[in-house]
């Protein structure tokens, strides 16, 4: 951790608040997301037990497994979960804009711009915390192998349709969380912790209810008393009065109430089945819809006051303005989206179970690349972050005293002027160290030449760099290309935008050190079959 | 190089015996790959120049890939020095100075940033993120994989079209390579990206050959058992030279300093740790930085000289021969300025991951877990302490404050497993308590302000 | 290095002494040794476990009681799992054994089932040590079903009952883990797995003292077993895992449970942890323990919103994570940390402080200028 970072949480300590940990918003957040906050089975995490989900704070729906072993209840909750979750997707699949993409021809092996569709937007899934995020995973990987009686009438349990499709969407979502800077699929508590720090230790951050006591305490009480409350206070019943945020539930609550109602649930359940007649039929179905209704008040008591707090802990963000380059990286979302929406309609089989080494590679390149990204872009957006990066010696801010002009040697002598920065920074420069600075939103590359006088004196360090690009084609370089005496700059030693790496073999060519070509004796076999179903499943 | 010999056990005859059947497997072999563990000094890259030299005389070109511009101009500088006729191609990225000038006054050494260019040439050098840019030509028949245990998997998949066969040589000893993402969703799969490519590559090919070099040349008889049994505990080697072969002496008398008494304990066993009192300090620690620039102020004070195989007279122990390694990048850029402020200007000084394959004479190490409340994985990383333990040809000495061996004991240990992920050996952990064990029989006691 | 044997000398009456009259120790189970590794440096910790305190107790006795609980769902899903994987004689156990760890053994088609039945923890130790031995010596497979172990720690002895120990044909052994949480597509929860591992390597030290009485010592293996759900479904799956690491720490930390008696022997006379105490009395015994807290603490040990509460009071940096410490040297309070870095006490020579400083001219430059274009924004 930064000492910067170090300091804040020392800072929410001393005032009993939270402190900033950024000054503006470095996600995108939709207009309009849809909120998920799921309860799952102790012991069996892929078991649902219900979920709020919606995308009007209002109004959430409720979905309850009133009894998680079973089957067909589980399979109730999954066709429900799609019809609500499949309609809003889609909705952003159908507003399209044109975008220029640079694609190889196949024929000439040249890189040509090509025109495609762009989805205007996308969805937005919200979850409470991390693991949140692991449960849509699994969803996701529970559902897009089912088959569905369309497809395969033999199937002895087929699913609801549009069960495997809800499972496709849920594990792209939960693959593309896992790109550094996306914002497909968010977790609350991470949202929070990247904008706000503490009083309390990172470990503690993942309670939603501590997170935000510690942000937005109640009137006239401190960030650590209400957080206290919020990890601790019980009713008296034993109950935790801010019960936790899902998907695990307290075994207090397991155990005292959650128990005896399914209990209660299965004994209508058998008592009707062994109704004799219509009428004792009618009055047994009333006890288990009575039965059903009180586990589905339990699930929404445990659920509503988390579905509550993430709407508030979005306000609180929507209170930042939005990081200048959030919106470029929502647009790379826009076209994961996009392209996904792409490969369902094309008809592709469903992502495989685990990656190919080709597309793990890959994926592993693009990640690496988009945390490199986001790095320097929230620097460039953030002076508390920018700062941070100064305190590490990757950045250096001060106010130009001199320039000189030079020129490069060579025919066509090209602009190279001298510029002598005063900072009290101490950034690791070497011998002809590059480092940028932002020039209308594009990095203008500078060469570090040398101290003028000593390292580290009193009155700061005088950088001199030789300024190499971005001033035009011209002897003279253009107007306001070239900082002025008493300009304040601030250079950064990383660069600020990715370059692409290099293309990988198609899996198709996976090389004898990898395996080869899926397909071989050693490789992943394709296509994917379904789950084969036995007496007891979970999901 | 003259082999001493000193026992039944001739080091000299055991390493051409592996050199001899690592090339006859690599030029008559069978397999489309040969892997060659390689322990620090051990004639890695002696081992690469003859291998590529006979590929080439036998008339069968090849690419080599290294992981590093520093590493493929080394190799061309060695190539060049035994035959200096020998057609070699450079090939480097457009950046501003891609190579060492040094390369410029080679007349063999064609450069150039196409690959096209450099068709027909016998060898062809450049790094494994250079290859890989490298589209559309004839599979070179084969290739030598340098450093490949500091390569990533993703890296070879980026370039394993290139060639049909390869000799892959690295040290498993030294730091892993990394990934600045999470790549847990990978652990446990053969291909993992970010696994080194060694792993990839014998999870794939369990039927390659695997050889390797059992002698550190580099390495004296003081060093080698040590930093074979703590970071090599399953593939032991041993010096080539024995007890009393070399020797480091001083013509100053020391002047009964911790500095001076540290130098005269690891000029006589090798090893020498000054240890300063306990107390927690930030990284930059400006008494155990002070402490170790005055250890190699007064190595160069002092007269040195070392006595090897290498020469019939004693080599005197320069500004050149002497290095200061760290872990952190703070940290060297302190005992520089340290240095510079007692007037040294020329000794390296540089982190782990920078001394990687390089080798000096003595080297002062400031230890990584030096005056730090808590360890962490990147400090008990074994690779980095296996580095720092392993540069030196005469003696090392280690600056640290009391109280790591406790910190060590105190260490919570509860890491996640992944399944399927091969169990790396040693732990970090343990191979810290066996060099803190050596280090504790070599100690000197100082208080600095004494 | 063997694990301790202590001498039963006076330390096993002070222990008690510690406990309270009429308290009886707390079992240590495999999971609480293996806790022991979870926080080595933590003083209070150390000595409450050897002394075998029961901390849930004595948590709520001092106000702060531990949020362990477990649901008990999961607990009949843990049954009914471990039922189901050793149904049929073990006969899928040992057919996963065979496939993970042994392949190249005879298949086990026949097993042998000790009866392991006997009075008292002893009894059950001796005569799971009897079984090892005859399945040893037999050549064949057997399956021993909750054996009992004993190990011994700080002098006195631990029991333990591994899920199952198989002994191969070849005469060596194996603990076998079952765990209830999923293995989806071959992978598992690594902090889940990296317990298990952890909980095994107890299990493999216990048996390599009985082991080592042997005539002819027997192999135990120190790749585990570790059987889990596959996938969605409740049927067995498993995987070998390497515990010599786990084994490697566990040892080390037992062989430095001797440091209980130094721990006890600096407490004040008449200290006592018995959960009827008043508080206050009982808050100024466990204050009399050094403790090492830190945020981990709170998924590892009953006692820890206790020692976090006076960790908070104290104002210890190490409350808001372990990391924290590294760049703050000689500074470990809060208070003392914001002083220097506001210039109020310190030596500005002192990097520590020097860093610190520049960490909160920076912060502050930039939360200002932050602030300024806020400002800026709204006159617009």
């Amino acid at each position: 951790m930064s000492l910067i970072a170090t300091l804040s949480r020392l800072e929410a300590v001393r005032t009993g608040r939270a402190q900033p940990a950024a000054t503006v918003r470095h996600r995108h957040l939709s207009e309009r997301p849809l909120v998920l906050v799921p309860l799952i089975t102790a012991g069996e995490a892929g078991a649902p037990l219900g979920a709020l989900v919606g995308t009007d704070r209002d109004a959430p729906r409720l979905l309850v497994v009133p009894q998680p072993r079973d089957r067909d209840l589980r399979f109730t909750f999954l066709a429900e979960l799609a019809d609500l979750v499949l309609p809003y997707v889609d909705a952003y699949g159908d507003v399209v804009e044109a975008a220029e993409r640079s694609e190889t021809d196949p024929e000439t092996g040249k890189r040509v711009k090509v025109e495609v569709d762009l989805c205007a937007n996308a969805p937005q899934l919200i979850v409470p915390s991390r693991t949140g995020i692991d449960f849509v995973r699994l969803l996701g990987r529970a559902m897009r192998f089912r088959r569905t009686a369309e497809q395969d009438p033999e199937a002895p349990h087929p699913a609801p349709p549009r069960v495997p499709l809800l499972g496709r969407w849920l594990t792209h979502f939960g693959e593309r969380a896992r790109v550094p800077g996306s914002s497909l699929l968010l977790a609350l508590t991470d949202l929070l912790a990247r904008h706000w720090a503490t009083g309390q230790s990172s470990v503690e951050d993942q309670h939603l209810g501590a997170l935000l006591a510690w942000i937005d305490p109640p009137e006239g009480e401190s960030g650590d008393a209400a957080a206290r409350r919020a990890e601790l206070a019980r009713d008296g019943d034993g109950q935790l009065l801010c019960p936790p945020a899902g998907p695990a539930t307290d075994p207090a609550f397991d155990n005292k109430l959650l128990a005896p109602a399914i209990e209660r649930y299965d004994r209508a359940r058998a008592a009707l089945a062994a109704a004799e007649d219509g009428l004792e039929a009618d009055d047994r179905f009333g006890d288990l819809t009575a039965a059903e209704r009180e586990i589905r008040a339990l699930v929404e008591s445990r659920t509503r006051p988390t579905w509550d707090a993430v709407w508030r802990g979005l306000d609180l963000l929507r209170e930042l303005p939005e990081g200048a380059h959030a919106t470029d990286r929502w647009t790379r979302d826009r076209w994961s989206f996009t392209g996904h929406r792409d490969r369902i309609i094309a008809g592709e089989p469903p992502q495989p179970r685990r990656d190919d080494a080709v597309t793990a590679a890959n994926k592993l390149a693009t990640r690496e690349r988009e945390q490199a990204r986001l790095d320097a872009q929230e620097a460039l957006d953030d002076p508390l972050v920018m700062a941070g990066r100064r305190l590490a010696g990757e950045a250096f801010a001060g106010e130009v005293t001199e320039v000189v002009m030079a020129y490069s040697e060579g025919k066509r002598p090209s602009p190279r002027p001298l510029v002598t920065v005063r900072t009290d920074d101490r950034p690791h420069l070497g011998e002809r160290t590059k480092v940028y600075r932002s020039l209308g939103g594009k990095p203008q590359a500078a060469e570090f030449v040398g101290y003028d006088g000593p390292e580290g004196g009193d009155h700061g360090n005088l950088v001199v760099l030789r300024i190499v690009d971005k001033m035009g084609r011209g002897k003279e370089p253009e107007e306001g290309s070239v900082p002025q005496k008493g300009d304040p700059v601030c250079f950064t030693l990383f660069e600020h935008d990715q370059r692409g790496g290099a293309k990988l073999p198609d899996p198709e060519e996976t090389p004898w050190t990898h395996g080869g070509p899926p397909g071989e004796p050693d490789a992943v076999p394709l296509p994917e079959q379904p789950d084969p179903p036995t007496e007891e499943d979970t999901l | 190089m003259t082999a001493p010999v000193s026992s039944a056990f001739s080091p000299g005859a055991a390493a051409t015996r592996a050199t001899d059947a690592i090339l006859r497997d690599t030029l008559h072999g069978t397999h489309r790959g040969v892997v060659v563990d390689s322990p620090p000094g051990a004639g890695k890259s002696t081992l690469v120049v003859r291998a590529a030299l006979e590929l080439a005389s036998a008339g069968r070109p090849l690419m080599i890939i290294a992981q590093t511009n520093a590493q493929v101009d080394d190799l061309v500088l060695r190539l060049a020095e035994k035959d200096d006729e020998l057609p070699v191609g450079r090939l480097h990225s457009s950046d501003t100075d891609p190579y060492d000038k040094a390369l410029d006054d080679l007349p063999n050494v064609r450069k150039s940033t196409k690959a096209a260019d450099l068709a027909g040439l016998d060898v062809v050098i450049s790094t494994a993120a250079k290859w890989a840019h490298v589209k559309g030509v004839e599979p070179w028949r084969h290739a030598i994989v340098d450093e490949a245990y500091q390569m990533r998997s993703d890296a070879l998949l980026a370039v394993a079209g290139l060639f049909e066969r390869a000799l892959f040589v690295g040290d498993p000893g030294q730091l892993d390579p990394f990934a600045i993402v999470g790549s847990e969703q990978w652990a446990g799969l053969s291909y993992d990206p970010s696994a080194s490519a060694v792993t990839t590559l014998l999870a794939h090919n369990r039927e390659l050959p695997q050889h390797r070099l059992p002698v550190s040349w580099r390495l004296p008889a003081s060093a080698a058992p040590l930093v074979s049994g703590a970071f090599y505990p399953y593939t032991p080697f041993r010096s080539g030279t024995d007890h009393g072969d070399r020797q480091l002496a001083f013509a100053v008398p020391s002047d009964g300093s911790g500095p001076d008494r540290v130098i005269d304990e690891a000029a006589e066993a090798g090893w020498g740790l000054l240890e300063l009192p306990a107390r927690h300090t930030p990284r930059t620690d400006p008494e155990a930085v002070r402490a170790v620039a005055q250890v190699v102020r007064r190595l160069l004070d002092r007269g040195g000289a070392a006595t090897s195989e290498r020469s019939e007279e004693p080599v005197p122990l320069t500004a050149d021969r002497i290095a200061v390694g760290t872990a952190h990048r703070d940290q060297a850029a302190s005992v520089r300025s340290a240095l510079a402020a007692l007037g040294v200007t020329d000794v390296v000084v540089d982190t782990a991951n920078r001394l990687q394959g390089r080798e000096y004479d003595v080297t002062v190490v400031l230890h990584p877990l030096s005056g730090r409340p808590d360890a962490t994985a990147f400090h008990l990383e074994t690779g980095r302490l296996c580095v720092l333990a392993s540069r030196h040809r005469h003696a090392c000495i280690v600056v640290c404050r009391a109280g790591v061996s406790e910190l060590l004991d105190d260490h919570p240990s509860t890491e996640p497993v992944q399944l399927g992920v091969t169990v790396k050996f040693p732990d970090g952990w343990e191979a810290n308590h066996a060099v803190l064990a050596t280090l504790g029989e070599h100690r000197v006691a100082w208080r600095p302000s004494d | 290095m063997p694990p301790p044997r202590t001498p039963g000398t006076a330390l096993g009456p002070r222990l008690a002494e510690l406990r309270g009259p009429e308290v009886q120790p707390k079992a240590l189970d495999a999971r609480a040794l293996a806790a022991l590794a979870a926080n080595p440096g933590c003083r209070r910790r150390a000595l409450l476990d050897g002394a075998g305190v029961n901390k849930t107790a004595l948590a709520s006795a001092l106000g702060s009681p531990s949020a362990f609980g477990m649901s008990q769902f999961a607990f009949m899903r843990g049954n009914a799992f471990e039922a189901r994987v050793k149904a049929d004689g073990g006969a899928e156990l040992l057919r996963l054994v065979h496939e993970k760890l042994d392949p190249s053994a005879e298949p086990p088609t026949e097993a042998a089932t000790p009866d392991l039945a006997a009075i008292g923890p002893q009894g059950r130790a001796a005569r799971t040590a009897l079984a090892l031995r005859e399945a040893s010596a037999s050549g064949g497979w057997a399956l021993l079903d909750h054996p009992m172990l004993v190990l011994d720690v700080a002098g006195s002895p631990a029991f333990l009952e591994p899920d199952a120990v198989v002994v191969h044909p070849d005469g060596s052994w194996t603990v076998v883990e079952i765990k209830s949480f999923p293995m989806l597509d071959g992978a598992a929860d690594p902090a889940k797995v990296g317990a298990a591992a952890r909980q095994s390597a107890v299990y493999v030290l216990a048996l390599e003292e009985v082991a080592s009485r042997l005539e002819t010592p027997a192999e135990v293996r120190h790749r585990v077993l570790l059987v889990c759900p596959k996938d969605f479904t409740n049927l067995p799956t498993a995987a070998a895992v390497d515990v010599r690491k786990q084994r490697a720490v566990t040892r080390r930390q037992l062989a430095r449970l001797t440091r209980v008696e130094e721990i006890a022997d600096a407490l004040p006379e008449g200290t006592c942890f018995a959960p009827d105490l008043p508080r206050e009395q009982l808050t100024a015994a466990v204050e009399a323990l050094p403790a090492a807290y830190a945020p981990e603490c709170l998924a590892a040990c009953e006692l820890a919103f206790h020692c976090r509460g006076r960790s908070r009071e104290e104002g210890a940096v190490t409350s808001l994570g372990r990391s924290l410490r590294a760049e703050l040297g000689g500074l470990t309070t809060a208070e003392d940390v914001l002083a220097a870095a506001h210039g109020m006490a310190g030596d500005p020579e002192d990097p520590t402080v020097a860093a610190l400083r520049r960490a909160a001219d920076l912060r502050a430059e930039a939360l200002s200028a932050a602030a300024a274009r806020a400002e800026g924004a709204r006159c617009h």
